[in-house]
């Protein structure tokens, strides 16, 4: 295998692989550049060009009065919903892993394939009257209820797997020591399963993050509005677009999902188990 | 409390309850989760089923008094023009972007990248993945951008100055968008799925002579099966359901990218047609049912044969 001789199948091989490389890596850089470059340009164009440096398009997503408040929304909602999936979902599954609950695997399974097939596109209908019904329309908190509903299942699938690999000889000890269930779940489960709670806000807080489907479909003021739903106001409401402040605001909305995919990936190495969003 | 729980103690298995919850306890900490899920997540299913078999319209006296039409509503929408030719973007959408799309390119990045480790493989991960991990509206925008007529950076780079893809070929636009924006998914799991192929097995296919294509097919791909089609039923399952070409082209123009996600859309939200929409919802939960089943007969099996 370390002879010299190289094949002409080795040679072809090879000016192939780099070509195929370099087409891809164009592919998939050329869109991005634009998010790199515009924020910092004084004269921002469609075109992807190296900018006369400034950061006077900052300047104007300050003044803008949605801009920054529609990133706080964000805030509210992936965290609102990231920590009712988490507290539900850890409290549901160490029920479900300690407790002997009649047909508990079939109900798993069978939450798990709702929540693959009820998805807010297919749902889209009956989610908004349902939303209408229950006086959820125009409210952050019907937004957190929706998505959080539709997390739940595979929150939980994940979670269980965590708890049932953690051993129970430490809960009898709590137990023999007079701690509660919920004390015990607090101090001894709970920093047991921190990987898999920190795997779980992650995804959730990413889920939720992107999504413009069910904010779009359920908020109707725009001081309500997530960044999703604004980032499309943005470049879809009449005249000319503001290039300076959406690339801006591209790109500071961006940050905190990259910010955190990096975070995760150094911090636990991003391992790869059938993918951390949906 | 204490009564209940003594009651109970007895009925549950005791090597398996170490911290001493009790059925009933047990209950309780499941119940908010099964709440929100039943009201959030069962109900609109159950719900879809019953709308599509109605009138029900947000306004005007079908408002105040939905009557039952039965069938009526999924026969119109399967005579009506605009449901035929949505469900073929569809399936254009998603055979284009995700069965060969996504999952073609996913699979040869991982192939060619199978051996390398250093700075080229960490920039095409780190470019791939970032296309797959940044916002919807913002990824949209990005291509509105790269594709824009005037002064967009693809015509600058094919010196075609003024061709409006968005509106020229629209169908073509989003789904190579779409390859773009979901193919980090299929090379991860490639290439998780590769670093498991026995290296002596490649390396004697190399040594008898077998050039690169023969060795991916007759040796990796038999290996790989159950990699492949878990792979292409998600990225089937998860495209037929993406929203996003709304946001770059809002099915236009003239609905000749209106996949059924923006179809319904634009026939419950934008239209008020909510029963014809909750009917088009059905088929569409129809398809992802079917889909979820293959997946999970899948998963049954495999796990039959690993046992």
């Amino acid at each position: 295998m370390t002879s010299s001789v190289i094949s002409p199948w080795e040679v072809t091989g090879r000016i192939g692989r780099y070509a195929f490389l370099s087409v891809v890596l164009a592919f998939f850089a050329l869109p991005v550049l634009w998010l790199a470059f515009a924020p910092f340009n004084a004269h921002p164009t469609m075109a992807t060009s190296f900018p006369e440096f400034t950061v006077e398009n900052f300047r104007s997503l300050m003044d803008n009065p949605n801009a920054l408040s529609s990133i706080g929304n964000s805030i509210v909602l992936a965290g609102g919903t990231a920590l009712l999936v988490v507290v539900l979902a850890a409290l549901a599954s160490y029920a479900l892993s300690r407790a002997s609950i009649p047909g508990r695997d079939a109900l798993l399974y069978t939450l798990l394939l709702l929540s693959s097939i009820v998805t807010g596109t297919a749902a889209m209908v009956p989610i908004f009257l349902l939303a209408f019904q229950l006086d959820l329309i125009d409210s952050q908190l019907g937004v957190i209820l929706v998505l959080t509903g539709g997390l739940l299942p595979a929150a939980i699938f994940i979670l269980k797997d965590f708890v049932d690999t953690t051993p129970r000889s430490y809960e009898e000890s709590a137990r023999v020591f007079g701690a509660s269930p919920l004390q015990i779940i607090r101090h001894v489960v709970v920093p047991l399963i921190r990987p898999g709670l920190a795997a779980v806000t992650v995804w959730a807080v990413a889920n939720v993050w992107g999504n413009f489907l069910i904010p779009f479909l359920l908020l109707r003021s725009p001081d309500k509005a997530p960044a999703s739903v604004v980032m499309y106001t943005f470049y879809t409401e009449g005249g000319q677009p503001d290039l300076g402040l959406i690339s801006a605001f591209s790109l500071l909305y961006s940050i905190p999902v990259v910010g955190m995919f990096l975070f995760v990936s150094t911090r636990y190495g991003f391992r790869f188990h059938g993918g951390i969003k949906r | 409390m204490t009564r209940v729980r003594g009651r109970n103690t007895g009925a549950v298995a005791a090597d398996q309850d170490a911290a001493g919850l009790g059925r009933w306890r047990a209950g309780l900490f499941v119940l908010p989760a099964l709440v929100l899920i039943g009201v959030f997540l069962v109900l609109p299913a159950l719900w879809t089923i019953y709308l599509g078999a109605t009138d029900f319209q947000l306004t005007g006296t079908a408002a105040a008094q939905p009557r039952i039409v039965g069938m009526d509503n999924l026969l119109s929408v399967f005579s009506g023009g605009g449901f035929a030719g949505s469900l073929l973007l569809t399936l254009e959408y998603v055979v284009g972007s995700a069965v060969v799309g996504q999952a073609g390119l996913g699979l040869a990045l991982a192939w060619v990248m199978r051996d390398r480790r250093g700075v080229l493989r960490r920039v095409v991960d780190a470019v791939v993945l970032l296309a797959w991990i940044l916002p919807n509206s913002v990824v949209a925008f990005l291509w509105i951008a790269l594709l824009d007529r005037d002064s967009g950076t693809l015509n600058a780079l094919l010196g075609t100055p003024g061709f409006g893809w968005l509106l020229r070929y629209p169908m073509l636009s989003i789904i190579v968008f779409n390859i773009w924006r979901g193919t980090a998914f299929s090379q991860m799991l490639y290439s998780a799925a590769l670093a498991n192929v026995p290296r002596s097995q490649l390396e004697t296919a190399r040594l008898t002579g077998a050039t690169p294509w023969r060795q991916l097919w007759d040796v990796v791909l038999p290996q790989i099966r159950g990699h492949v089609l878990t792979n292409l039923l998600l990225v089937s399952l998860w495209t037929f359901n993406d929203f996003t070409p709304f946001l770059l082209t809002a099915g236009g123009p003239d609905h000749r990218s209106e996949t059924l996600p923006v179809f319904v859309y634009v026939t419950a939200l934008t239209g008020g047609q909510l029963g014809l929409g909750a009917a088009i919802s059905f088929v569409m939960l129809l398809v992802n049912l079917v889909i979820a089943f293959g997946y999970l007969r899948l998963l049954g099996r495999r796990k039959d044969g690993a046992a």
